[in-house]
């Protein structure tokens, strides 16, 4: 399959120095069966447009720089190909919900800078041991209970799926409440005290209405709405101070 | 913050923008419908409390045109809204394993709707023929 076709890309520009508000501007680039979003928005700003800014990194879904809306739908632009639009448009926007910097850049700050680290994205042991104590020792069982939850790239595609985020920046939001679950669900972890403000607060797992498009999204199959609606029984039983008596193991 | 201008996409409308919102639109204003059925079968209640002629107006007044109408569209709404609780309920499931593996989804959600189904069936077999 080396036949080259044309596709029309729809770009959203935009230029903080010169422009009110965004614009789209539409590309006709040339494409093969293997060539994805990201390779297109890369040949346009190797011979279109040198001025197209967006940001990429690894090309093999791992490191989640590249996450685009796609005709509308978060997806990462490396894990999405141009010949399933063809021979309708592809309309490449910033993913949502996020401030727009230049083009398809997006200020991903209130995710890196506020709910990432309000998480506590490490294990909170419950008392630290020397050196010398050896390794903490996990079963497969202890293990499966948090690695669907540790997959997590931090590609946002799940933020900019979550209207209750975008309506209302102050909610935690889908990928930091996971990660919050996923520390949480780690038998070395002890640091559910820790983390239960942000977890219990309006803005913390109650925030979420279960829409679930962000487990729909999600290029890892992390589930954030499972993460997020099996705590709000954990936050109902703390709430009334039970959560300890009731879950296994004194709920540490 | 960053500190350079940046742009901030307005929502309006956002829900019409995606399919997937729409449902969800719709799964949340069914409840309106279960919600007003279940003030009607509180009214009922309250009538039966208050003896058998007010029982019977209310009784009356459910035949009307306008209540088949209603009874129709809830019974439609109150059904979407049924499928699709069903359908996320496993999102609010504890992780749970049988034999080391994840219980699937569809699983939790298809018993649910069986269950469902299976009772509607049984209830309206006891009005009906009981």
């Amino acid at each position: 399959m080396t036949d080259t076709q044309t596709i029309e890309i729809e770009v959203l520009r935009y230029d903080p120095e010169k422009d009110s508000e965004p614009h789209f501007q539409t590309f006709k680039v040339p494409f093969t069966h293997d060539t994805s979003v990201l390779q297109g928005l890369q040949y346009i700003k190797d011979y279109l447009d040198g001025s197209l800014t967006f940001r990429w990194s690894c090309r093999m879904a791992i490191c989640g720089s590249c996450g685009k809306m796609v005709n509308g739908k978060p997806e990462l632009s490396c894990h999405t190909f141009l010949r399933d639009y063809y021979p309708g448009k592809v309309r490449i926007e910033p993913l949502n919900h996020f401030p727009v910097v230049r083009d398809l850049v997006i200020d991903q700050t209130d995710f890196f800078e506020k709910k990432l680290p309000s998480i506590k994205p490490y294990v909170v042991p419950k008392e630290t041991k020397p050196l010398s104590a050896g390794t903490y020792v996990q079963s497969p069982e202890q293990f499966q209970q948090y690695y669907k939850y540790s997959q997590c790239i931090n590609c946002l595609l799940c933020y900019a799926a979550c209207p209750q985020y975008g309506l209302k920046t102050e909610f935690t939001g889908p990928a930091a409440l996971a990660l919050l679950h996923r520390y949480n669900a780690d038998s070395r972890d002890r640091g559910w005290d820790e983390r239960s403000e942000v977890l219990n607060a309006e803005e913390g797992v109650w925030g979420c209405t279960l829409v679930g498009y962000c487990s729909e999204v999600c290029p890892k199959d992390v589930d954030p709405a499972r993460a997020i609606n099996q705590n709000k029984v954990n936050s109902t039983m703390d709430y009334f101070g039970v959560r300890k008596l009731l879950m296994p193991k004194g709920g540490d | 913050m960053a500190r350079v201008k940046t742009y901030v996409r307005p929502m309006q409308g956002w829900w019409r923008k995606n399919p997937f919102f729409v449902r969800y639109m719709i799964r949340e204003a069914s409840s309106v419908f279960l919600a007003i059925y279940a003030v009607i079968l509180l009214v009922g209640l309250l009538r039966l409390s208050q003896g058998e002629a007010a029982y019977d107006a209310w009784r009356d007044a459910l035949t009307s045109p306008v209540s088949i109408l209603f009874h129709w569209l809830a019974l439609l709404t109150v059904g979407y809204h049924a499928y699709t609780w069903w359908m996320v309920s496993p999102k609010t499931a504890p992780d749970l394993y049988i034999a080391g593996r994840p219980i699937p989804e569809l699983l939790i959600a298809g018993g649910g709707l069986l269950g469902t189904i299976g009772a509607s069936i049984l209830v309206y077999a006891i009005v009906r023929w009981m």
